[in-house]
């Protein structure tokens, strides 16, 4: 076909859907880019900024035209992009090494970099347990949860009121909130336990945003948009990361800097998040972690093999609330301040991408994902306002090209005679549920 | 206020994720049902006048959700996705909505009628494009993965079509001063007046002329009967020679111009809108498609309808702050004890 069509109509049909292409991004951005609204002082006024127009519409149809003659080649649309990139299928050996590094990497950490650096782990970390948590929830059980926010709001506000009211420690409000967290997942489980695919994701959102309005509402009790302040910094169990005399520094011998709580927070978060990738890896070979992954392939062939659906939905969504709520109390005593504002739906949706784009069920993927993510929002710290612009183009990319996730993988927990991995796209991943 | 957000910036400044800015103050649609309130619940709460201006006010504000729900319910019926982004394409038909109004009405002065026919047209049409592009950029290559593929798309569509208008067209709200004012006084008693303004009858007659020209759409053209094929089968509409891309790409630019109508009234009626008020009405909008029963139009007009009566005498007689609470518990509740909705089909489950 290639040598059928003659240069010239080669070149002719490119002018031809590059113009095509042109004029849909005319007609796209001539109104909202092209005029932009400003309040003056007689009402809203109009600023023309037809040079941006043009200049969009320049690089669109040059880059449609150099697409389609240079990459594209002259028939179809060979998305190509990333065939290249290995599928983890044929390199299973690539997450146990990848695996492996990154846990060294990780430990050793704050012996060499500074204090931005060991922050920023700090943070990774954080959406790193988020996203192991929900991918019990998503990835393990297939329920589409958009409201794992809400949980770790739980999980937050949890702790936050219970040093507030009552001055309890946060070694004993850890575990607390995590089992206050569980128990709101199996509150909010229980109504959602007939709902399926796209329903229970729309009815997951809803119920993230309630507890969302009612944090902001109830003022009395939350402060409300003001959030809680003050919330008390974890010590060394018992010991305070303080300048004093019974402060951490001058009970080991060491010089005081602020380093140490931030270092301790660091190790903190990061057994947090092994103790549960470590359950996670446990569960998926009891019959628990059997089950939600039999009812993620197919509920119906699974409810058949008798096996307690109700059951195995509620502890998903507990379990996995649980991280989350946990996550949470450790965000709490992290920042020292939160509000309702740290929890909206956003962030859900950063979590389940974190999941979705890491490859949904894959341990490794998740946390290769949240460090590519939230190290890519760090490393655009300078463009602030185009950095959601470009994660939510990202998300569209990634998705269109690699629907299955960066590291698609799935390797089966019980197997009859040999080990083989599975690559993810062979299976009917949510068809199961719908 | 200026001091709580200030502090809440510092505070989760370390933050790297950018918090949406989710307004501290309430949103306009609310200062508007403020006003219209006027008398406090305890002096006429119980007054039938108080009642009936409340009715009026829920009919107007369901008409504008049901033309917005009519998008979400072809889309699901006809791909069986929920186009998350529909909320959004609401929000830019708005924009665009009050960019071409403001435009006209310089150029062509006081034929406020025209300029008004004209603004509809150009949003409906540039609204439209919006839609659909957004379906082929995001959800046609995706069409045959599975089922979360095009769910997380629309969301990454939906972030990505809030910052651009944001960023297009700054963060601020945009407020345009009433252009359709006055209106019949129904009732009038010492302390209380129900109104029922010139812009709430257009809201309602537009909305129901379009509901009749839908209706006539899917039950009696061609392209109504591609649309309903390819709900039933798509497969077998594609070997009877519907075009397939083609009618899902008209079902998009369809409820891209419903949504751009939608914008307009909206603007029109609450006289300011911003870059995040397709979030909660497309929540909202997507309630009273699946109270009504998603796929099917009149249900989806009447589950607008009954959102909006319902946030409305919500928002009068209990709080106004947990109104969206309301909206969402109704979600939920019709979801678990009635999943076809209303008027919608059950669905099968086949093995």
């Amino acid at each position: 076909m290639v040598n059928a069509m003659g240069w010239g109509e080669r070149l002719q049909a490119a002018l031809k859907e590059a113009g095509i292409a042109a004029l849909i991004t005319f007609a796209l951005i001539c109104v909202i880019i092209g005029l932009k609204t400003d309040i003056g002082p007689d009402g809203l006024e109009i600023t023309q900024r037809w040079d941006l127009v043009a200049s969009g519409v320049a690089i669109v149809f040059v880059g449609r035209l150099l697409l389609r003659l240079v990459v594209w080649g002259p028939e179809g649309q060979g998305r190509g992009l990333f065939s290249s990139i290995p599928k983890a299928r044929e390199m299973p050996w690539l997450g146990k090494v990848l695996g492996v590094a990154l846990l060294a990497i990780a430990i050793t950490l704050p012996f060499y970099s500074g204090r931005y650096v060991v922050d920023l782990g700090i943070l990774v970390l954080t959406y790193v347990m988020l996203g192991w948590g929900l991918n019990i929830v998503v990835g393990l059980a297939g329920l589409l949860d958009l409201g794992y926010v809400a949980f770790y709001a739980v999980g937050a506000y949890s702790y936050a009121l219970l040093a507030h009211y009552f001055g309890w420690s946060f070694w004993l409000c850890l575990p607390l909130a995590g089992i206050l967290a569980g128990f709101w997942g199996i509150i909010l489980g229980f109504p959602v336990l007939r709902l399926r695919g796209d329903y229970l994701a729309i009815v997951t959102l809803a119920f993230g945003e309630i507890i969302r309005v009612v944090l902001l509402n109830w003022y009395q009790f939350t402060g409300g948009p003001d959030g809680i302040s003050g919330i008390p910094r974890p010590s060394f169990f018992g010991i305070p990361f303080s300048r004093g005399e019974d402060g951490f520094a001058a009970t080991f011998g060491l010089d005081f800097t602020s380093m140490h709580r931030i270092i301790f927070l660091y190790y903190l978060i990061l057994i947090l998040a092994l103790i549960t990738n470590a359950v996670t890896l446990r569960l998926r070979r009891l019959p628990l972690g059997r089950a939600w992954e039999a009812m993620r392939e197919d509920e119906i062939a699974c409810r058949s093999l008798g096996i307690s659906t109700t059951n195995t939905k509620l502890s998903a969504f507990a379990i996995g609330a649980m991280f989350g709520g946990i996550a949470g109390s450790f965000f709490a005593t992290r920042q020292g301040f939160i509000s309702p504002e740290s929890f909206v739906f956003m962030e859900s949706a950063l979590i389940l991408s974190i999941v979705v784009l890491g490859g949904l069920g894959s341990q490794i993927g998740v946390a290769i994902a949240a460090i590519v993510m939230i190290g890519g929002f760090e490393v655009f710290r300078e463009l602030e306002q185009y950095r959601m612009l470009i994660f939510g183009a990202l998300l569209v990319f990634i998705m269109v090209n690699r629907p299955r996730g960066l590291m698609a993988r799935r390797e089966p927990s019980i197997v009859l005679k040999e080990r083989k991995a599975i690559g993810a796209d062979l299976v009917a991943q949510g068809e199961g549920h719908r | 206020m200026a001091r709580v957000r200030a502090c809440a910036r510092r505070c989760i400044g370390t933050t790297a994720v950018p918090a949406l800015p989710v307004r501290l103050q309430r949103p306009a649609k609310e200062q508007r049902q403020f006003r219209a309130r006027r008398v406090p619940a305890n002096v006429s709460g119980n007054s039938m006048e108080y009642f009936i201006q409340q009715l009026i006010n829920g009919v107007t504000l369901g008409s504008i959700y049901g033309l917005i729900a009519i998008g979400y319910t072809m889309v699901y019926g006809i791909i069986g996705m929920i186009n998350f982004a529909h909320g959004d394409i609401f929000m830019i038909g708005a924009f665009i909505a009050l960019i071409a109004f403001l435009v006209l009405s310089a150029v062509a002065g006081g034929a406020l009628v025209l300029v008004l026919f004209v603004t509809l047209l150009v949003a409906m049409l540039l609204t439209s494009v919006y839609g659909w592009t957004v379906e082929r950029v995001a959800y046609r290559p995706l069409r045959q993965s599975f089922r979360l593929a095009p769910l997380i798309t629309a969301i990454g569509m939906s972030i990505f079509l809030q910052n651009y208008v944001q960023i297009a067209q700054g963060a601020r709200v945009k407020p345009l001063p009433p252009q359709i004012e006055g209106g019949f006084i129904l009732m009038e008693t010492e302390t209380f007046a129900v109104n029922l303004s010139y812009i709430q009858i257009l809201i309602v007659v537009l909305t129901v002329g379009l509901m009749i020209g839908f209706t006539f759409l899917i039950q009696g053209t061609a392209l109504g009967r591609a649309q309903r094929a390819c709900e039933q089968d798509k497969k077998m509409a594609a070997l009877l020679g519907v075009n397939i891309d083609r009618t899902v790409s008209i079902t998009f630019v369809l409820g891209a111009a419903l949504a751009a109508v939608a914008g307009l009234m909206f603007l029109l009626y609450y006289g300011v809108i911003d870059f995040f008020i397709g979030f909660l009405a497309g929540i909202k909008a997507f309630t009273a498609a699946v109270l009504g029963g998603i796929g099917s139009l009149p249900g989806a007009m009447l589950g607008g309808l009954l959102i909006g009566l319902i946030e409305t005498f919500w928002s009068a007689y209990f709080s106004i702050e947990y109104k969206d609470v309301a909206a969402f518990s109704i979600l939920a509740i019709v979801l678990i004890f009635l999943p076809s909705g209303l008027l919608g089909r059950p669905e099968i489950e086949k093995v």
